[in-house]
This record gives C-alpha cells, structure tokens and sequence, in this order.
C-alpha cells in the first residue's frame, strides 16, 4: 500500500509559564492509503497534540512543531503557509471532533455549515453546495435531510449532530479523516450507531481513517492498526490482531488487562500501578518504567528504542520479546479456557 | 428472607416546565418516574442506562438533594424522603455520596485534610485531635499517605482525587454509599485500582453499595444485582448473571451487544437501535422503548407495560413475556 501520511520523528512542545512541556516526544508512524490507524494512549499521552499537529492547529505561540517532519503525500505539512494549510485543510484532510455540541456554530443552519466547506473548496454554486449537503445529510443516515438541512444544531441530539460533523468532513473527499474521540461523548446505543457509519465508510470508500481513541474496544472493532502512546511516545504498534492477542510491551498489555470484561468475571481487575506522569516530573530512562512490573535497573536509566519484530509489530521495550512470548502463552490458555467451557 | 437495607418505592420526581402564558395545563418533565429497588446488606446494586434515562437523579432524590414529588424511601424503618433538612442529617452518617467529576467536587481552596475532616466537624462528636487521627487512617485506607492531608486538590491527579472523595464518604463510617458514575472520568489503568479499592472497601467494612453508571462492563464487574433505567423507569432488573447472561427486554439486549468489547470472537450479531431516546417532556404512549424496539407489537404503544416478575428475581417490563 501506498503511504498516505508519513509522520517522521515529530515533537511538538508547548512553551508554558512553568516550563517546556514536551507533549509529543519523537513520533513516527505512517497511514497508508485506504487504511484505518487507531491512536490510544490514556490522557496526556500526547494523541491529541500529535492530530492537532498533523492538521496544524496547534494553539498560537505556545505550540510548536520543534522538530521532524509530517508528509501528506509528497507535500510537507511543516511551516505550511496558513493559506496553504488552508487549501488542504478540510479538503485532503479532514478532522471530526469529539464534542459534537460545541463544534457546530449554533448560529447557522446545518446546510449553511456543510456548504460553505464546500465551496470553500470547490467552485460550485451556492444551490448546488446545499444539494450535495442534502446528500452528505442522506449518507451519514439523517432522516428527513431535505428538511434537516434547514435546522439549526440545538434541534438536533449528540448522535445526530456527530453525524452532521461526519458529513461535514466528508463534503469534500477527504483522502485523510482524523476522528478524535469521535463517539466518546455519546452513549453506547448511539455510539454503535457511529461506529456502524465509520465502518460503512471504511468500507465504501478509500479514505485513510486515523482514529484517536482512549476506548481499546472502540479500537478493536474499526482499527487495521493500532498505535500505543504513552508519555508522547509510541510504545508499541501493531496489527489489531496482535495488539490483543500478543502485546509486547508492558504498558499495552496492562491496558488490556485493567478493563473490566463483559464476557469474563474476575474477583480484582488487573491494574497497572501509579499515575501517568506529570510533565515536569518526568522519569528518566523508559517513561513507563516507574510503573512497570516488569522493570529492571537498566529502564530507570536508558530508555529503550522502538523495535521491530518480523511481523512489522513494534515495541519500545528491553524485554519486549519476552513480554510478547508471555502474553501469547497466556492468551492461548485463556483461549482453551474458554473453549473448553 | 434478609430484610433490605434500603427500599425504594414508586419513586417519583417530576419537575414542573415552564408554563406558557395562555397555556391551560402544567406539563412535567417525568425525569423518574415509579422506581422500585432494594439495597441489601453488603450488596452492589448497579442502576444503568444512557444519559437522560434519570439514573444519576434517583441516586439525588434518595439523598434528597433534589425534592422527590412523590415515593418512599424507606431506611432503617422510616421514611426518608419526608424528613426535614436537619432530620436528614442524621440519615448522612449513614449514606454517603461520590460523585463523577474529581476535579469539580472537591473545594480547592482547602487541603485535603479539611476536606476530609468536614463531615466529621458537621456529624460527630470527635474533638481535634481524634478527627486528626481519623484524617490519617482514612488516608492510609484510601492508598494515600497521612502527609498528603496538608495538600490542595490541584496537586493531585484524577484517580487520586477520587480517593479523596472516597475518603470523605467513609470519613463517617456509612452503611450505605452511593457512586454515581464515580470511575467514569477516570483512565482505564485508575479505574480499575478505583474499582478494586471500592470492592475492598466493600469487604473490609462491609458496605453497601448503589453504584450508578453508563458503562455496562464496569457495572458488571462491580455489582450483584442490576437495574437497567430507560426513560425514568427500571425497565429490567434482576441478579447479575440473570441480566447479563439471558437479557429478556429488547432494551438491555440492545445496549449489551451496543457495548463494544474487545474479545470480538464471542460477539454476537449487533443490534443498532434506530433513532435516539425520546425527550422526557413528551414521552411515546405505551412502553417508552416502543419507537426504537425491533419487536413492538401493536398493543406497544398503547399499554404500558408493568414491571412483572418473571421468576428467579428477574422482573422485566415488557409486553413480550405477558402469558
């Protein structure tokens, strides 16, 4: 497969009163084309700040890109003019947001919203930019969307007016769409719902999904591939299947662990012990190793680099085969548990 | 047959909209509506549903914090929900809150010490000292040290504070505690040291739990018996395993394969619900869930369904399981 996006060694710093906060520390990942990335990391991991990077909408002054480079196909995003981000802003790339009630402007109708993303971008009449937002309305499934078009956003619920954002940022083909928790302010029925209209899209299109996410079971049902951050690192990345059937690095599988399981009953839940740490208290040596149980006196001092297995799984972690080989033999304990059953 | 600690009945809050001025008619918006539970000793009851469907509500109309319109909350052999303020002070010793945000329900202008120190100051007869020695205990029960008790909040990370709330809610020893969504803003890696601190505190002090929230495993975990809210009513309610292993109402089938889950292989087919919930101002006729259930009948949208008992402590509301 093509790629789509290579992010190459990016940091991005915030310069704040208290000092320089390095929310993205070195990440490397690429989309290829048609593919669908899931991004998890719990808060502060530095998920967010790297979208926010990728579309350039970094807060003024006191973000910045401080090294590596972002290439969408042969273009780098980099110190883009803002008139030049503009133009692909939107248009190659588009961004869902995970608060559907405040990113729509209450002010306009949706169709005025959807159109002038259109014809921002494209030379199209004002009636024919509101005939494709009455189409847009129709595929991301709102009923009534030649009528819809003609409301303002407080008519409409969290679920519906995700669906307007999800159209909004289709209106122009995007090659890339970031979702960032796209369905974590709604409730599970509504978020089936979306989840079923990403899946549609995935499927119906060949556009490049890079979803940003703290839900690993939202991960588990849309993703191709996973990335796992941590501390603005990447820690590990993977096939879906891997990801979940053999994580090689501590952190990952600890995350797998702590959720509770519908399926499985369990008197205490594994949890991974500590609190993800603060960025002026940074640890020395691996990020995670002040939490890890697996911890040897070499993690508190160098930190690891990112490995690669043959599968093309990667993971930034001293033991990382054998944390991998562990998890597998007990995955497929579990598996003969639960078939024999 | 154990006696409840805690018994809920018909339970009702309905708050008055606005009237226009030349409409005739008082409209209400029904946010619960006829709730029936029991709390017994050392039990999780877990009340779950999706935003709007009056969970978080019932668990403040027990506590009082908002009015009830109507119902009896029945603790200790009285009626709680027509005591006076001070009356109910002395009902707080012995069911206590946690609530969702953190970062919002902690006073961050005072060290968490006082923090905790308060309800002991307000309810009991401790002088300084022993409070002090209390402070530090709870601290240590919680997983903090005595020394964070001269800190702000604002020093502290989510999972953290919601030790300290935690902390204040045991501070006077309850019976019962009530958790509203009290691990929902938290990471999956604290909330699941929360989860186990919450289910030791239950064993260790023997406490009683109603633990109210959105996420169907969470509730799973924690809980022994269920109540699934829609629209301001329990819809289904029953043990555990009854609810999660034979779902009888359309609505809770729905909501357990729209929860997603990471071990895909064991997923059965996905029932997406079409539409959203209704607006509790206007309410469909009949059974709430008929707009949005793939098996109404007829008769769906014009009876409303009681909830009946349909044997080994499983009670569903739903026309489906009428002889």
């Amino acid at each position: 497969m093509k790629p789509l996006l290579t992010v190459s060694g990016l940091k991005t710093h915030f310069f704040t009163d208290e000092g320089v906060v390095r929310s993205v520390d070195g990440v490397s990942f690429i989309v290829s084309e048609g593919e669908t990335i899931g991004i998890v990391g719990e808060s502060g991991s530095g998920k967010s700040v790297t979208a926010l990077s990728i579309m350039n909408l970094l807060p003024y002054k006191k973000g910045k890109i401080v090294e590596g480079d972002i290439m969408f196909q042969d273009q780098s995003l980099v110190g883009l003019k803002p008139k030049e981000m503009r133009a692909i802003r939107g248009n190659d790339i588009a961004m869902i947001f995970q608060e559907p009630m405040t990113s729509l402007n209450p002010g306009y109708t949706i169709g005025d919203q959807i159109s002038e993303a259109i014809r921002l971008h494209k030379k199209v009449r004002r009636k024919e930019a509101r005939k494709r937002s009455v189409d847009l309305l129709t595929e991301v499934g709102i009923p009534n969307a030649e009528r819809m078009v003609d409301e303002y956003p407080h008519k409409l619920s969290g679920g519906m007016r995700q669906r307007v954002m999800i159209a909004m940022a289709l209106a122009c083909d995007p090659k890339l769409l970031i979702a960032d928790e796209p369905t974590t302010a709604l409730d599970v029925t509504i978020q089936a719902q979306i989840l079923e209209l990403i899946q549609k899209l995935k499927n119906d299109s060949n556009t490049s999904i890079l979803m940003i996410t703290h839900d690993l079971a939202v991960v588990s049902e849309v993703c191709d591939r996973v990335i796992v951050m941590y501390a603005g690192r990447v820690v590990e990345e993977a096939s879906v299947k891997e990801i979940f059937e053999s994580p090689s690095h501590p952190y990952t599988k600890g995350l797998i662990d702590s959720i509770p399981s519908i399926d499985v009953e369990v008197e205490w839940l594994k949890t991974i012990k500590g609190n993800v740490p603060i960025p002026s208290q940074m640890p020395t040596g691996c990020k995670f190793s002040p939490r890890c149980q697996y911890a040897m006196e070499r993690c508190t001092k160098e930190e690891p680099e990112l490995t690669r297995f043959e599968s093309g799984q990667k993971s930034r972690c001293f033991l990382a085969k054998e944390v991998k080989d562990e998890t597998t033999i007990i995955r497929s304990q579990e598996l003969e548990v639960a078939l024999s059953d | 047959m154990k006696r409840p600690l805690l018994e809920v009945k018909n339970l009702k809050l309905h708050y008055p909209i606005d009237k226009g001025f030349l409409e005739k008619e008082q409209n209400y918006v029904k946010a619960i509506d006829g709730v029936n539970f029991s709390l017994y000793e050392n039990e999780t009851f877990g009340l779950v549903g999706e935003s709007g469907c009056g969970k978080s509500t019932t668990g403040k109309a027990i506590m009082k914090l908002i009015e009830p319109t109507d119902g009896e909350v029945i603790f200790q052999d009285r009626d709680i929900s027509k005591f006076s303020r001070s009356e109910m002070r002395s009902v707080y010793k012995n069911i206590q809150l946690i609530f969702q945000d953190p970062f919002a329900s902690l006073n961050p202008r005072k060290a968490v010490g006082k923090i905790i120190e308060e309800p002991l100051i307000v309810n009991s007869n401790l002088d300084s000292k022993a409070r002090q020695e209390r402070v530090n205990e709870l601290l240590e029960t919680v997983g903090l040290h005595a020394y964070h008790a001269s800190r702000y909040p604002h020093e502290f990370s989510g999972g953290q504070r919601q030790r300290i709330g935690i902390a204040r809610a045991l501070a006077l020893n309850p019976k019962i505690i009530i958790a509203d969504e009290a691990v929902s803003a938290l990471d999956v890696s604290i909330q699941s040291q929360v989860l186990n601190l919450l289910r030791k505190l239950q064993r260790e002090l023997g406490l009683t739990y109603l633990f109210i929230s959105h996420d169907l495993s969470v509730v799973k975990h924690i809980s022994d018996k269920i109540g699934v809210m829609y629209l301001g009513k329990i819809i289904e309610q029953g043990t555990k395993d009854g609810v999660y292993t034979k779902p009888l109402h359309p609505y809770t089938k729905a909501l357990l394969s729209a929860s997603p889950a990471i071990k895909s292989e064991n997923r059965k087919e996905r029932i997406v619900l079409k539409g959203d919930m209704p607006s509790p101002m206007n309410p469909p006729t009949g059974c709430a869930f008929h707009p949005r259930c793939f098996a109404a009948k007829p008769e769906c949208n014009k009876i409303l369904p009681e909830l009946r008992d349909v044997g080994d402590g499983h009670f569903v509301a739903c026309h489906l399981y009428n002889e």
